[in-house]
Order: C-alpha cells, then structure tokens, then sequence
C-alpha cells in the first residue's frame, strides 16, 4: 500500500465534496449541511489515519507522489509530507469538520451582526470544502510551483465567503484581504519565476542542470548571495502578509470584524500558518544565507508585532477583532520562533502553530456562539455572561487562558519552547518578547472580566447556554488544548525529524558563526 | 514562327509566370473564396435567403481553413516560404493562423447570433430618423456582415504570415477596412457607434500612413521589402543609419497602433465600447493575436540583428502599456471600456514576451495569445447576454446583484476576469508566468517586476466587478439574462479553453513550443 497516493485522495475527497454540496438542488439546506459534514469528517478520518501511518523515524517526505504536471515549466505535481506538513494538514483536517459542526446556522445570518442576507446555505459549505482542499494542497505541495498555485488559489473560496456571508463592511473587508494577499502572492510569483533560470543553469555554474521546481532538489542548489537575497525577500514578504506580521497586519482585523467565525477559524487558525510554514520550509531551507542576513530585521518585526498586537488587543471593543490582535502578536512568537534559529525555537514555533490552531479556534468558536446569541460582537454588549451561561462561560475562560499561555495548556509549552531557544541566540529578543505574556494576561483576563463576570446585565437577560450541537464542536478543541499541554511529546515527535533538517541546513558552513560551544549544547535539545 | 507565339515566347521568358503553392496558403484562399462568395450571395440571393445561406458559408469557409492549418501543422512538412517569397508558411505562422480561426470561429457564433441581432439592419439610415425606424420595423437581418467579417479574418491570418512589408501591408489594410465598418453598425446606440468606426477608422488610416513610411524608408535602407534581406542587409553594417532608425520607428507605430500599446492606445477603449459586442469580441481577440503575429514576425525576422536598439524602445513601451492600462482602467465605469483598458493593459504583457526575443518569449507570446483570445470572446459573449430595455446593460452599476439573479452567468463572468487577473488555475495564470519566465530568462526582471505590480493594479478592478455582482444588492429593475443558444456556446467554449489551458496547458504549450522552435523562416 506503499504506492497508494494518499494525498491525492485526501485532497479529492473535500473537492468531491463541495461539487456535491454545489450540485445540491435549492431548498435542501439540511441536506447540504449533512453532506458536507459527512465529506469532512470522512477527511479528517483519512487524515488521523495518515498521522497514525506517518514514520516519524522514517524519511523526511512521506507518502510522496509524483507526476510531470506541465513540462514545459518542470513543474511536477508532487505531494508529499514531512512532519511539519503532516502536523498542519492533520489540523486542518480536524478543523474543518467542527467549524461545519459550529456554523450550522452561519449562512443564513451575515457575520452574526445583524442584516439576514438570505445566501445561498450550500454555498457558503461548498466553498469551506473547497478552501479544505486548498489547505491540504498548500501544505502537502513538495514542488515550489505547485506550492504557489495553492497558495494563490486558496484566496478565492476566502474572498467569496468573507464577501457574501461576512458583516456589513463585508466587500471592504474581502477586497482588502485580497489585495493584499494577491500583492504578496505576485511578489513571490517573481521570486518563483527567477527559480526556473537560476536551475536551468549547468550543475558547473551551480544550478540544476534541467529546470525544476522541486523543492528538495532547490534546496540543494547554490544561489550567489545577491540573488538569494532578492529571492528571500520575494517569499518573505508574501509570507510575512499571509502571516500577518505588523506592519502588513492591517488586513486581518478588519476581515476577522467581517467575516463569519466559522470561517474565521480556519483563516486565522490554518490558513495564515501558511505564512510561517512558508517561512520555516522556503525561506530559511532555499536561502539560509540570506535568512541569515534578515534576522535582524526579521526578529525586530516579530518583537514588534508581540508587544504591539498586544497593545491593540487590549484596546478594542469589538471581540472578534480582539482575537484577531491577540493573534498577530502569536504569530510575532512564532516567527521569533523559527529566525531566531535554533533547534528548540523551531521545534516550539511549529508546535505553536499548532497549538495556536487549536486555541484561536477554540476563542472563535466560542465568540461565534457569543455573537449568535446576542447578535452583536462589542464586548460591552455582554456582562454577567457566566451567571446565565456556565458552560459557555467555563470553556471561554479555558479557551482565553489558552491564549495567554496558562500553564497546563496547550500553548504554554510552545511558547516557553520559543522564549528558550531564542533566549540562547538573541536575548534582547526574547526578554522584550517576554513582555508579550504580560500583556496577553491583560487582554485575555480584562476581556473576560467585562463579558463574562460581574453580575448579569439585562442585555444578557435571555441568553442560554451552549447547545449539545455547540458543545460536539468545541468540546474536541477544549479536549485537544488541555492534552497537549500535558503531552507535547508525541507532536514534537512527529515535529522534530523535520526541524533538525532545516537545522542542518542552517549548520552549512558560514552561516551560524556566532554560535559557541556552550550556547550550541544550550539550544540543541528541548 | 508566327509573330505571336514568337511574342508570347518572349513574354514567357520574361515575365514568368509566380509559382504559387496554393496548398501552403489555402486557409488564406478559401476564407478569402468565401467572403467573396458571400458577397455574390449579397448580390443574387433573396432578402430571405441571405441569412441561412451566409451563416453555414461562413462557418464552412473558417472550419475548413482551421482544419486545413491544423492538417499543415500536423504534417510537419519543411516550412518554406510560399508565394514567391511574399508569404512565410512556418511554425509560428500555422499556429498563430490557427488561433486567429478558432477564435473567429467563436466570435462568428455571437455574431450569427439571430435571435436579439447585434447589428442595424440599415447602417445607412441616419439616427433618429423616419428611415431607420422603417428599416427597425422591416424586420430584415443585417447580412454583409459575414462577408465583411472574412475579409477582415483573410487579412488577419496574412498579416503574420507575411513576409515582405508590402504584403504586410495589403494585409493590414484588408483586415483593418472591413474593421472600421463592422464597428459603425451597432443596433443601439448607434451615434456611439457610429463615432468609434470614425474614429478608429480616421486614427487607422493615419497608422497605416506611418506604417507605409516606414515600409518605404527601410526600402531605401535595405533596397528590398523582403523582411528576410533587410535581415541580411543589417549584418553587412551597410547602407543609412537615419533611414534604418526612421523607418523601423515608423514602423513600430504603426503596428503598436494595432495593438494598441500605450501612448497609441487612444482609440481602443471608444472603438470597443461603441462597437457591436460581439465585433469587439472579435477585434480583442482576432485583430490582436494578428497584430502580435506581425509584430513577432518583423522584431524576430527582420530586425533580430538590431535587437539592441529596439529593446529599450519596447521595453519603455511595454512599461507605460502596462501600468497606463491597469490605472486607467480603475476609473472606468462601464464593462466594455474596462475590458478595453484590460485589453491594453495585456497587451504590454505580451510586449515582455517579444522583449525577451528569444524561442522561449516566442512560445510564451504564442501561448499568451491563444490564452488570452479564448477568455477575452467568451467575456465579451457574457456582456452581449446581460441586457435590458435599451439592449446590452453596459454600466457596471447595472450589474449589481447579478451573482444573487443568475448566479451562473455571473459566475463565469468572475471565473473570466479572475483568468484576466492571472489567478493560477486559469489558462490567464500560465500565459502569464510563460511570457514573464522568458523575459526573466532574458533579463528583463526588472520589467517583470513592472509587470507583476501591475497584476495587483489591475486585479483591483476585475475584483471590484465581482464585488459588484456578488456582494451588492441587486436592482429592482436590473438586467435580465438573455441566454440564446449561440452565444451560449462561444461562452462555454471560452470557459472550457479557460479551464483546460490553466489546468492541463501542456498540449497547447507543446504545440507553441514546437511551433516556436523552428522559428520564423527568413
């Protein structure tokens, strides 16, 4: 069964899905619903089933398939998954189905402001299996071209689910993400042109020989310092807008003020990884020299866009684009993470992402449920919610301590991984990143102080608690945050093989002289 | 001996008679056969009978000669230049022939459209007058347009393949002069239409005058028209530098003018709006993989050895028409005068494929071409279905909603622009990244670069359309579909090329491949 081309499958399967839940006649909403549930938890089973089979001691890249796409180009349509990609795919894959589950009733209310929009209910699920398919193809793409095709393709179901079922600013909002994100894209485009020549080139000169966008014959080829740079730049800074890192952030609290919870659950919790995967897998494995020549300036950004998404968070009223902030500062501690070069920061960084995944998730969702029931996102719409609404209120208060890294949960271990690793290298670095944790305890506690606690306010009169519905889709997050916190292991197992490659890119010669002895035993093992 | 055979002998000797090898240069025949047909049919048929005689004539006559080219190409016989020189029947050529036939081919299912006809049924009757509504009210069918439309396409499927710049030059008059009344002969509207086939035809007939100049200062130059030994006359470093810059600058205008490359731009976004929909669809299509055609042929032919003094010419060209073209069409309120503006700004994409001047930009272009022509028919057949009282809802803010009444039109129409805007999976994305890869390949970065910033400039726009039919609130009174069964098939053919060329574009890619490689024949 070695041969089987899993992800082929795994990538149809979503795809098959959303032409089904299309092709649904009108009028049978409950139907779509079903289908696209039952099309997403057959993923996320075939998913699990591939995590259980992925050999953690085995190669880098498993479950590979390749086929000549267009020649023309030497493009391949190569799939394939190394740990990292296996641990982002498996969290898509888990995802989608719970945010089915949590949206069942999303389509037919805008943005849950308000305004009943009357769209079209099978739509809005046929396009999130759509993104499914994307997500999966973005991560588990092994040839660079191929990669950019997902990654670009993957904007469109975005933009149609932001600008139909979004808030009342939603074409403002969908229009911006796009074109920030298609900008990004278009400057990797130029990055991924430059490619081709460059290993076209004769082995002698350094290139490849034949064109080809092959990420791991790429990786082994020699690019002359000027160009790499050029080309990081390309990759980093489509990178750094999907992830967002300030100061190209602005997109996504307007999108995540807009745009259905649902929705914004796999946007933020997994689509926008892919500005740190790429980050981790292109920038740094293509060109290590001149990821090396960034750090700086790189780690500035992401100390930057710790403390300052965390100021922002603490001063908003609207709660979905309060999570929205506290995520731009989390991406600002993962990215220190990954540049910050060192084997237990880029082993924390990618067990963030996941973790990450799960708490935002976890957050949304539970704003999503908030946001039905009151109809409205500013925070002083709420008071006295745990009075009316325990449960609600209980796994809001697990969720939220999630996210300002309690320990015992999930994120505390990646975060304390990253603050570690980097102190080794940069301290001025992970000392100011520090502060970040001060303040998510601030934007975290006072949120929930003045939604949830105090006595009950009218406006929180009528509110009822979760429903069985509502609990199936959160409880597997809430469950996922608490085990991991106490089991990283098993993830950073599947994390590591795959991290350890990119440090030995990083080890080539040249490129980590300021590395002692002692700091190298220091940062070698988490 | 009689005196007369002794004169014919000496005729004979003298003047011999051209060897012409009618089976290189069929497709050119027989479409010119038919339009001359169709003009006989004109002339004896019946009112009545004009119509389903015209019709299958001019499908008959476009399939045939596209059958032919593609039974030319598949035959991979020795490319050779035909018609005593005048005419180069190679690669390049047979392909670009063949994409200017389909492409006519679906432009011909809107204009053969019947059912809600595109066009007056008497240009002559002046606007507003007793005469035009008696000629609405007839009930008779506009018919010298198919006759019309295979002079223009004979003068399109020359014009690449001509290989001296007289030919060249019949050519472009041949496909130009039936232009220009085609545009005049909307049913509604008529004064805007009206005014753009003056205008096209007063700013055509002036780059026809330039294009001519320079035809004859390169004579001077070179002492022939043959593209093939002004070649050869620009490696012997001989003969007027002032006559050699002067006439491949005139030159250039001249073919710019047809492409419409900015700053010769002017007449594009007035000539496409006021035309009927579906003689746009064919000019944007047809006309530009023609003009592409000639402009590869003269750059990579004649005027390779020079390729160091026309580059940074083209290379500020392609410049301004990319960046003029995507910001203007910001501004632009009604859907025929953004895609013109699109148009334009396309154009200046595919000047980086013959800024690359290698078999690589040559491919690209090739393959561009053929992308590009496909999206842009089966988008102009989209906007001829939107109508309302006053015929085809043209302004964008009639569109609103449209996604919510005929999600399925409106649908396409967002697929189609997102090809425009060169989102990967559409044949848009692969034109686009063969074009840009030759001309990094080249050394052209820092034109790529101009031209993936105006990628993002222009996607604002086609987003903004999609923001439009989708996202907004639809009219009370807004436009209905028309959805006639002709049309609908251009618009399915568009779609189809669209999917197939973003998804599976090898084949395409290899035919343009292997057409490029033997290059144009000297």
């Amino acid at each position: 069964m070695n041969d089987f081309p899993w992800l082929s499958v795994l990538l149809v399967l979503p795809l098959l899905g959303a032409i089904t839940v299309a092709l649904l006649p009108r009028g049978r909403d409950a139907l779509a619903k079903q289908t696209a549930l039952g099309f997403a938890a057959a993923t996320a089973v075939l998913g699990i089933v591939l995590a259980f089979r992925f050999d953690s001691g085995g190669p880098r890249f498993q479950f590979t398939q390749s086929t000549p796409w267009i020649e023309a180009f030497g493009v391949d349509f190569a799939l394939g998954l190394d740990g990292v990609a296996l641990t982002m795919v498996v969290l898509s894959v888990v995802l989608v189905p719970l945010v089915i589950l949590a949206s069942w009733r999303d389509a037919e209310r805008s943005g849950g402001t308000g305004v009943p929009p009357k769209r079209s209910v099978k739509t809005y699920f046929a396009l999130i299996l759509a993104l499914e398919t994307m997500m999966i193809g973005v991560f588990a793409a092994t040839d660079v071209f191929l990669f950019y095709v997902f990654f670009e393709a993957m904007l469109i179901p975005v933009y149609f689910i932001i600008g139909s079922y979004g808030g009342p600013q939603r074409s403002y909002a969908a229009v911006k993400f796009l074109l920030y994100s298609l900008f990004g894209g278009l400057v990797m485009l130029v990055s991924v042109l430059w490619l081709f020549p460059l290993s076209s080139r004769k082995v002698s000169e350094g290139g490849l020989g034949a064109a080809t966008f092959s990420f791991e014959e790429l990786s082994g080829m020699t690019i002359e310092p000027t160009t790499a740079k050029w080309l990081f730049l390309g990759f980093f800074l489509a990178f750094a807008i999907k992830a967002p890192l300030v100061p190209v952030h602005t997109w996504l609290p307007d999108l995540a003020q807009q745009a259905p919870p649902g929705a914004l659950v796999l946007i933020v919790g997994v689509l926008d990884k892919v500005g740190t995967y790429g980050m981790l897998r292109f920038c740094l494995e293509l060109f290590p020299g001149a990821a090396q020549w960034a750090t700086p300036v790189v780690l500035g950004l992401a100390v930057l866009s710790i403390i300052y998404g965390a100021i922002l968070a603490i001063g908003q009223v609207d709660l979905k684009r309060l999570v929205a902030y506290t995520s731009v500062s989390h991406f600002g501690f993962i990215v220190l993470g990954i540049f910050g070069m060192t084997y237990a920061g880029q082993s924390g960084a990618v067990l963030y992402m996941v973790n990450h995944g799960f708490s935002t998730a976890a957050l949304f969702l539970l704003v999503g449920f908030l946001i039905v029931r009151r109809g409205s996102a500013r925070i002083d719409a709420f008071g006295g919610v745990q009075k009316k609404a325990p449960v609600l209120a209980g796994l809001f208060l697990v969720a939220g301590l999630s996210g300002l890294s309690l320990p015992g949960l999930a994120p505390f271990v990646s975060e304390f991984m990253v603050l570690t690793g980097t102190f080794t290298q940069y301290r001025v670095a992970a000392v100011l990143a520090a502060v970040g944790i001060v303040l998510a305890a601030i934007y975290i506690l006072w949120m929930y102080q003045r939604t949830m606690g105090g006595p009950a306010t009218e406006q929180v009169s009528g509110l009822s608690d979760l429903s069985v519905r509502e609990k199936v889709a959160v409880a597997p997050v809430i469950a996922v945050i608490v085990v991991l916190g106490f089991f990283p292991q098993p993830v950073l197992n599947v994390i590591n093989p795959s991290v350890e490659t990119t440090q030995t890119v990083l080890d080539r010669p040249g490129f980590r002289p300021q590395i002692t002895g002692d700091v190298a035993e220091n940062g070698a093992r988490p | 001996m009689t005196p007369s055979r002794t004169a014919g002998a000496v005729l004979a000797q003298d003047i011999p008679a051209p060897h012409i090898e009618y089976g290189q240069i069929a497709p050119i025949l027989v479409v010119f056969g038919v339009a001359v047909l169709g003009v006989l049919v004109e002339a004896f048929a019946g009112r009545r009978l004009r119509y389903p005689i015209q019709v299958p004539l001019a499908f008959a006559g476009l399939i045939a000669a596209f059958v032919w080219t593609v039974w030319m190409g598949v035959g991979d016989e020795p490319h050779l230049v035909a018609a005593e020189g005048a005419l180069g029947v190679d690669g390049p050529t047979l392909f670009l022939q063949g994409t200017i036939l389909i492409l006519a081919t679906v432009s011909l299912l809107l204009i053969s459209e019947r059912s809600r006809s595109h066009f007056t049924p008497q240009a002559s009757a002046l606007p507003g007058t007793e005469a035009e509504q008696r000629s609405a009210t007839s009930g008779n069918t506009q018919t010298e347009i198919f006759p019309l439309m295979m002079f223009a396409v004979t003068g399109m499927i020359m014009f690449p393949a001509a290989n001296d710049l007289l030919t060249m030059f019949i050519a472009l008059e041949i496909m130009s002069l039936p232009l220009y009344l085609l545009c005049g002969l909307a049913r509604r509207r008529r004064l805007l239409s009206q005014e753009a086939a003056v205008k096209y035809f007063l700013l055509g007939a002036f780059s026809s005058a330039f294009f001519l100049y320079g035809a004859a200062l390169l004579y001077g130059y070179a002492g022939s028209v043959r593209l093939g030994v002004i070649a050869a006359e620009l490696g012997t470093d001989a003969g007027s530098e002032t006559l050699l810059l002067g006439g491949v600058a005139l030159l250039t205008v001249g073919l710019l003018f047809k492409l419409g490359a900015v700053p010769f731009h002017m007449w594009k976004p007035d000539v496409y709006q006021g035309a009927p929909t579906p003689v746009t669809a064919l000019m944007a299509s047809c006309t530009l993989v023609a003009a592409f055609g000639g402009m590869l042929r003269i750059y990579y032919v004649a005027l390779e050895n020079l390729r160091w003094d026309w580059r940074p010419a083209l290379w500020g060209v392609a410049i301004l028409t990319m960046i003029v073209g995507a910001v203007v069409a910001i501004t632009q309120t009604d859907i025929k005068r953004m895609l013109a503006y699109s148009s334009i700004a396309h154009g200046g994409f595919l000047l980086t494929g013959v800024v690359a001047a290698s078999t690589d930009g040559l491919s690209g272009s090739l393959f561009y071409l053929a992308a590009y022509g496909f999206t842009t028919v089966g988008a102009f057949a989209v906007v001829t279905m939107v109508q309302d009282d006053a015929g085809e809802a043209a302004h964008l803010s009639r569109w609103a909603g449209l996604g919510r009444r005929s999600p399925l039109v409106a649908g396409v129409f967002a697929f189609f622009l997102l090809a425009f805007a060169g989102i990967p999976l559409t044949s848009g994305f692969t034109g686009k990244f063969a074009v840009f890869k030759a001309a990094i390949d080249a050394g052209a970065t820092p034109l790529v670069i101009v031209g993936v910033l105006a990628s993002a400039v222009a996607a604002f726009f086609y987003v903004r359309v999609i923001v439009v039919m989708f996202f907004s609130e639809p009219e009370a009174d807004g436009p209905r579909v028309v959805a006639a069964p002709a049309t609908a098939a251009a618009v399915a053919l568009g779609v189809a090329a669209t999917v197939v060329l973003g998804v599976l574009p090898q084949p395409v890619l290899d035919m343009a491949g292997h057409a490029a490689s033997s290059m144009f024949v000297r």
